[in-house]
């Protein structure tokens, strides 16, 4: 009793507080959702040439929900994967944008990083044009030097820990897509 | 309960004489790591005037209430309550500078400038005083915040707002650009040179306050 005594105040502000949060997310909660998806759809056409934000769907591959996209006229063209790891200094998240067998990269966009600004952050800019055409196997490596192989990426001069951590969080993302695609499509024939 | 500066006396002082930056240097975190760009910091100054104002009224209103050793308790979670509302509006109609804003705006939680006004003014006076200095110290700590930002952006990218200055012609390689400024050492040095020039002007002006009494 001497506890309530002294602690009724903190107690009563907790659950008075815990009711006006909850009230609060219930109202933002699916409008924060949205902006997290528009930025998604917004940059499939993109990730993958050709696709068309409104004729996507998602659909569950490998434990993860992942973006089928198909063109304006129906067809598969592509999948927008996400690709997520631990950069320099924070985790980096992206989006992967690959073909339709899942063999090559068509188009990548970091959807948030705390890399450092000037330096890290340059994972942001053109320069991650670079991954764009490449086939995810061979796995990409980063050289500090002009790439002279089809699956080198040049590394940010004075962020190579940026640029090993984004090409491999790539290479993590794209080749486990690629198995769980090709079970998924394994399992799907056994059930024919 | 009127023991204590009067309420505009207490708006006055959060702006200038205890201003919270360059006199009770208080909330340097958000002051160091948010200053890079204006549009940044002041979102950050709104964030914190809204906890603010809203935990001084609150904390003023069960004033009477507190127990004295569980008064901090009652603050932060009045705080954290205002701050985790604070970061879901942003998330909600602020994406992109919620996003740039990043763990800075939960961290509004900690700030001290707002436990310090809730115990200095808060829990002992009316909520009128209350409400008054926290829109005094607000629009102290948003000046503050707009100086380190101001020097910061106009320095790192020659921009301000985002929008960019008359001298920032030509191409992306021939423009102005100090990236240094936009990093943490930027921010120390922008911290440590404005502390400064503050410090030298209250003391010109205390001198030049002084002089026809001496003579």
């Amino acid at each position: 009793m001497k506890f309530l005594k002294q602690g009724w105040l903190v107690l009563v502000l907790a659950v008075v507080f815990g009711v006006g949060l909850t009230a609060v997310d219930r109202t933002l909660g699916p409008k924060i959702a949205e902006n997290q998806k528009n930025e998604t759809y917004g940059q499939i056409a993109n990730l993958v040439p050709g696709g068309a934000a409104a004729n996507t769907k998602e659909v569950r591959i490998g434990g993860q929900t992942v973006l089928k996209v198909y063109n304006t006229e129906g067809e598969h063209v592509g999948w927008v994967i996400p690709a997520t790891g631990m950069g320099y200094s924070d985790a980096i998240k992206a989006l992967l944008g690959l073909d339709a067998q899942a063999r090559s990269i068509t188009g990548i966009y970091i959807l948030d990083q705390k890399e450092t600004p000037g330096l890290g952050s340059k994972i942001t800019t053109d320069w991650n044009r670079q991954y764009v055409g490449k086939t995810i196997l061979p796995p990409l490596t980063v050289v500090k030097t002009t790439p002279t192989k089809e699956n080198e990426i040049k590394a940010i001069s004075g962020a190579t820990i940026s640029s090993n951590s984004l090409t491999d969080i790539v290479n993590r993302a794209a080749e486990a897509f690629a198995k769980a695609l090709t079970a998924d499509a394994t399992a799907k024939n056994k059930g024919q | 309960m009127s023991n204590g500066p009067a309420p505009l006396e207490r708006f006055w002082n959060g702006i200038l004489p205890e201003n919270p930056v360059y006199r009770q240097i208080l909330g340097m975190c958000p002051t160091l790591a948010v200053t890079g760009t204006m549009t940044n910091a002041m979102t950050m100054a709104g964030a914190t005037a809204f906890v603010l104002i809203c935990a001084n009224i609150i904390v003023a209103l069960i004033r009477n209430l507190l127990k004295p050793h569980l008064r901090i308790l009652v603050f932060v979670l009045t705080i954290a309550a205002f701050v985790t509302i604070a970061d879901r509006a942003l998330a909600a109609y602020m994406y992109e500078t919620s996003k740039q804003l990043g763990p800075y705006v939960p961290l509004i939680i900690v700030n001290c400038l707002i436990i310090c006004r809730c115990e200095v003014c808060a829990s002992k006076q009316s909520v009128w005083t209350a409400v008054c200095d926290a829109v005094g110290n607000s629009i102290g700590f948003a000046l503050g915040l707009a100086s380190m930002a101001t020097v910061r952006e106009l320095l790192a990218s020659g921009s301000w707002f985002g929008i960019e200055m008359f001298w920032q012609a030509g191409t992306p390689s021939e423009k102005f650009r100090w990236a240094l400024m936009a990093l943490p050492p930027g921010a120390f040095l922008t911290l440590g040179f404005l502390l400064g020039a503050g410090n030298w002007i209250g003391e010109a002006m205390a001198r030049l306050k002084k002089k026809p009494q001496t003579a």
